[in-house]
């Protein structure tokens, strides 16, 4: 019975600081939640320009608009999600101090936001797709959900470990930034996996992000795209899938532990 | 069920790292990684051990900075132990002050529904008690501004109507009453006559006897980060005010006389110095001055903590004191005052009291003890010669 109130009462607390979060952070602009949409496509914008016709990599390879379309909307869920909820903890001190309530929902809180986001933005991809005359199957937006699930899963585990390390070391807020810089470069997002060497494709595809946007290329877009089955060998090429499990479990257990003392440290 | 117990306290201490250089960023905490770390311990809680009953109205006092709030925080799950245990039966309302999670930026029905579900109700239930927490905080027509247009007091109102909705088993409430209009802190009065008729369990943090007494079964009384006494509130405020004692006598200002000419002591009626009392005794005043034939009046005046007048006598009445010859007085007072901190004025005055010729502003404290054994038959400041009839 208490077991139960607790659930919910943490359910409508997660519910509430979501809606408070979003209501915050579009207030008094004029576009409000417009702008989230805006943003991905705006960058999608620039860097087709610039891929099609100042870098002419973009022209050579069939549907380059709609990957890079795809790839930039699911980067920018991640870097998004990942910085909104490193600094969430911490920003939440003042709070913490008077009050005690389960400090996840302050992640849970930022990631679903986060989600939600996503979503319209994945719809937003998938009206592009059909204007293109690719339309997505049953079986293809399965698949995709699976994969925005895993992504889910990757960015929450993030979300955990940087945010309890950025309440210690508020360093880590600078670091992220520079590690989101090479994982952006070098997640296959603005260009063509194909047009790089094999052994660094293996690399690459090693990392659960590359592996998901390739994926959900394959899915969504074309089988033209490559993934990590057709370069790694088993069982190497299970690696990018347990990665994001692995990070949710060690994450969600390093959170709860240092939980107990944000209130003095934040 | 009167022996259940809500909370249990087990051999509790809390220490906080105060850092003399701050290195909490990776670059010096990698300069200095050979360099011992430089922080000082301050240990806020040592070694508390308490057991607060189902349905008790437990108070803890102190003065600022002894601890109280740190425990209080520790209960509510806030802080963890540095060492120790704490068990908690029954759910608590985690709720330490008024207005927790209000954001300025969001419509006063908005805060309402965020500052609830953060006190640990539930959405449907909020929507239940929504008219009744708008009704009792009268903002009916504001709700739909945002909380950084209301006043301070709006605020205050708005806060209090949803804290008190709480439906937990425990309590925990410190300093509500610092804030507000005196019509506040009678609807806080009213509340904690409610939760102590409900038989909840209250864990109350206060500097304000009265209250403690008015509404405690019991109290602790902390200091320097222990419990010292933890016993009935009278004995406990007794307690209370004779820690606090010393520290105003420790006052500069204490004891100066503007001019530096008059003395006065507190003695007791065989001749001894005294500074605590039982309500009823009497006390004798003597004051001293330089010999100056200009003066030709004096006057005490007994002032309460607040620095509230409670009660002045002069010489002004009495034909031919003999004042100006003199350079020694005294007077005997009967100190029928409530219990308490007070302490005395004494000036030397000429023909009248606008001739001021010297003047003690804050002298010596008398603390009045409470009585532990009986209650007086009667209440407030001062006892009033009284005869009750047919």
């Amino acid at each position: 019975m208490s077991m139960k109130k607790k659930k919910t009462n943490l359910l409508d607390l997660v519910r509430q600081l979501a809606i408070t979060d979003f209501k915050i952070k579009y207030q008094g602009s004029i576009l409000g939640y417009a702008w989230s949409l805006a943003k991905p496509l705006a960058m999608f914008g620039v860097l087709y320009l610039v891929f099609t016709i100042f870098v002419r990599i973009g022209s050579t390879i069939p549907h380059y608009a709609l990957y890079l379309l795809l790839g930039i909307v699911l980067w920018t869920y991640f870097s998004d999600t990942t910085l909104t909820a490193m600094r969430s903890v911490a920003d939440k001190g003042d709070l913490m101090r008077k009050v005690y309530f389960p400090r996840i929902a302050i992640i849970l809180a930022a990631s679903i936001t986060a989600a939600i986001t996503l979503g319209l933005n994945m719809l937003v991809v998938i009206a592009f797709m059909i204007f293109a005359h690719i339309v997505p199957t049953g079986l293809s937006l399965l698949f995709t959900i699976l994969l925005l699930l895993e992504f889910y899963i990757l960015c929450l585990g993030t979300s955990f470990i940087l945010s309890a390390l950025y309440v210690k070391y508020r360093d880590i807020g600078h670091i992220w930034e520079v590690l989101l810089q090479l994982l952006f470069y070098s997640s296959a997002i603005i260009y063509p996996l194909s047009i790089v060497p094999l052994r660094y494709q293996k690399l690459v595809l090693l990392s659960p992000i590359t592996q998901i946007i390739q994926d959900a290329r394959y899915v969504l877009i074309s089988h033209d795209a490559i993934i990590p089955h057709n370069v790694l060998r088993f069982p190497y090429v299970l690696i990018p899938y347990i990665i994001p499990v692995i990070l949710l479990v060690l994450g969600y257990i390093y959170f709860e532990k240092s939980a107990k003392n944000f209130a003095e440290e934040a | 069920m009167n022996n259940e117990v809500a909370i249990s306290v087990k051999d509790i201490s809390k220490s906080f790292k105060v850092p003399h250089e701050k290195h909490d960023t990776l670059k010096s905490k990698a300069i200095h990684i050979f360099s011992s770390r430089k922080y000082s311990k301050y240990n806020a809680l040592s070694d508390i051990n308490l057991e607060i009953k189902k349905g008790e109205f437990f108070g803890i006092v102190g003065k600022n900075g002894c601890g109280k709030s740190t425990l209080l925080k520790i209960i509510a799950n806030i802080y963890a132990p540095t060492k120790g245990e704490i068990n908690v039966k029954g759910n608590i309302a985690p709720f330490i002050e008024l207005g927790v999670g209000f954001n300025p930026e969001l419509t006063g029905r908005e805060n309402v529904f965020l500052s609830g579900t953060i006190l640990g109700l539930s959405r449907k239930k909020i929507e239940q008690l929504y008219d009744e927490i708008v009704d009792f905080a009268e903002l009916n027509e504001f709700m739909d501004q945002k909380l950084k247009n209301y006043s301070s007091g709006m605020q205050v109102r708005l806060a209090f109507s949803i804290a008190i909705r709480s439906d937990s088993d425990i309590l925990l409430i410190d300093e509500v009453l610092a804030v507000g209009d005196s019509s506040f802190q009678r609807k806080c009065l009213n509340y904690f006559d409610k939760l102590k008729k409900d038989k909840r369990t209250v864990v109350f943090v206060s500097h304000d006897m009265e209250t403690i007494k008015q509404f405690c079964d019991r109290a602790a009384l902390v200091d320097k980060g222990k419990i010292i006494s933890n016993d009935k509130p009278v004995i406990i405020a007794n307690k209370y005010n004779k820690l606090n004692a010393p520290a105003l006598q420790n006052n500069s200002k204490t004891n100066k006389s503007v001019q530096g000419n008059i003395t006065i002591q507190v003695q007791d009626e065989d001749g001894k110095n005294k500074s605590i009392f039982s309500t009823g005794e009497k006390a004798a005043l003597v004051f001293k001055w330089k010999k100056n034939p200009s003066v030709k009046n004096l006057g005490v005046a007994i002032m309460n903590n607040r620095g509230d007048f409670i009660y002045g006598t002069n010489t002004l009445n009495l034909n031919n004191s003999g004042i100006e010859k003199v350079q020694q007085f005294f007077v005997s007072i009967k100190l029928d005052l409530k219990p308490g901190s007070y302490y005395l004025t004494f000036g030397t005055f000429g023909n009248n009291q606008m001739e001021v010729i010297d003047l003690i502003e804050h002298g010596p404290d008398i603390t009045i003890e409470e009585d532990e054994h009986s209650r007086f038959n009667w209440e407030g400041n001062v006892f009033l010669p009284t005869k009750w009839g047919e």
